[in-house]
């Protein structure tokens, strides 16, 4: 488990400019990926979803949603994804939010209880949406997404629309989350206090590009190795005759 | 006046009947057309229009051409030993969903288009099939654009004239509405009776209109957060 990675290869033209993103990263904590607005975070973050079909490969540990010969359908990746603005369901209680998630979720169980009291939602479910505060909906939306038991988690700008106070809550509720459920997080955000509280690692990501210093690059793909995949390439360095 | 009852009996049949159909015959169009749009998307809303901006006379005429036995559509009942639909209740109920098709797509294609690409891309996320998210986020979402084709349909039948006067051949009881019985009435000048009658009509229009505004402010537009 510790040496699965999330490996995405994406190039392709969307949302009015290009994007060509490559890069693997371990498989859990978190991943910030860093940049000004308009330098196609949120397509990137929409593609690896499979929201927007762009060509490449995408693999998260043993799965491969996306590569030459197959796309597979948003609806049958186990993907949770927050998005930038509130996107509850406006028909639906807080509740029936959350049901929704619960039933389509393949039958994982899911510590609901546990959710609901972490993020502090159990005086909300009876509400309709439209009558929640902007910090309420995406602390619903999180629990949300959740509970419909994804791999990977995607966030995009969740707390951009937020104050200062509601965004001072939410914060450690997902720095929790992310070191208690094992669960990978790709979080978007150009905002440089979310990074920093929440990030174990930065992808920076300008005009469509990642845009990395190749030693880090080089080094984020190295921590993305187990020790027994970097000692073999090590050792075949050494037998190609390369002196460190 | 015994016969008014039929005819009231015949309005309330045909516009419920003619609003079920609608309603199923519109919605999977009216989606269609919703999502995005193309030269045969737009050809298709014209023709869909077209009820609104033509003569009922016109369509009236074009539907007793087709429904009667020398159509090639009739034709192919000919065998099942039906020869033709004018004069008949089906073919009446056939007239009024053409003519007022445009009343149900409209509604129910606004609201489909009114709920843009959010809660598609959140339905999808969450694992639900497009079939799936078409009949519990869709369907649901748009239940205003519904409610509205309904009522317009319902009305817009009952106040019916032209088409049903030239297919269906006010026959008492089978396709005499409530329209043409008040023209009858005036033409045989009891106007005592026509009074009556009209003036249900009246409030029964006004009330349709008011309940569609009440149903606006009450449901108010559909938000997509």
């Amino acid at each position: 488990m510790t040496d699965a990675v999330i490996d995405i290869a994406l190039n392709g033209h969307a949302g009015g400019f290009d994007l060509n993103a490559a890069f693997i990263v371990p498989a859990q904590g978190v991943t910030a990926i860093w940049g000004a607005s308009g330098a196609g975070k949120t397509t990137l973050l929409r593609a690896i979803a499979g929201l927007t079909r762009l060509t490449g490969h995408v693999r998260i540990g043993e799965q491969v949603w996306q590569d030459d010969r197959e796309f597979v359908p948003v609806h049958r990746r186990r993907v949770g994804y927050v998005f930038q603005e509130a996107s509850l369901l406006p028909h639906l209680t807080v509740r029936g939010n959350l049901d929704f998630a619960q039933k389509r979720n393949g039958g994982h169980a899911v510590e609901t209880d546990r959710l609901i009291d972490r993020l502090k939602l159990a005086p909300l479910l009876a509400r309709k949406v439209d009558t929640l505060s902007g910090g309420e909906r995406q602390r619903v939306a999180l629990a949300r997404t959740l509970f419909s038991a994804p791999e990977i988690l995607l966030m995009d700008e969740p707390l951009s629309s937020l104050d200062g106070e509601a965004k001072a809550e939410i914060v450690p509720m997902i720095a929790a989350l992310s070191r208690d459920a094992a669960l990978p997080i790709l979080y978007v955000s150009h905002d440089a206090y979310e990074v920093e509280r929440l990030a174990d690692r930065v992808l920076r990501l300008a005009k469509g590009r990642i845009i990395d210093t190749p030693d880090a690059a080089f080094s984020t793909q190295l921590d993305a190795l187990s020790p027994a995949q970097v000692r073999a390439l090590a050792e075949a360095a050494l037998k190609a005759g390369i002196r460190v | 006046m015994a016969d008014v009852g039929g005819a009231i009996w015949v309005t309330v049949c045909l516009a419920t009947i003619t609003t079920l159909c609608l309603l199923i015959i519109a919605t999977p169009l009216a989606w269609w057309l919703s999502r995005g749009r193309s030269l045969v998307k737009d050809i298709i809303t014209a023709i869909v229009a077209l009820p609104i901006v033509l003569p009922p006379t016109v369509l009236g005429f074009y539907l007793l051409v087709a429904m009667g036995p020398q159509s090639p559509l009739m034709t192919l009942l000919h065998p099942f030993g039906i020869r033709t639909l004018n004069f008949s209740f089906v073919g009446l109920v056939i007239g009024s969903i053409v003519y007022s098709l445009p009343f149900a797509v409209q509604p129910i294609r606004n609201a489909f288009e009114h709920l843009g690409r959010r809660p598609f891309d959140v339905a999808a996320t969450l694992r639900a099939s497009p079939l799936d998210t078409f009949f519990s986020v869709a369907l649901p979402m748009a239940r205003k654009g519904f409610l509205t084709a309904a009522l317009l349909v319902f009305a817009h039948t009952v106040g019916e004239f032209g088409v049903v006067l030239m297919i269906g051949g006010a026959i008492p009881g089978k396709t005499e509405v409530v329209s043409i019985r008040i023209w009858q009435m005036v033409e045989q000048l009891d106007w005592p009776n026509a009074h009556r009658l009209a003036g249900g009509l009246m409030v029964f229009a006004f009330t349709v209109l008011l309940s569609l505004l009440i149903i606006d402010r009450r449901l108010g537009n559909p938000r997509h957060d």
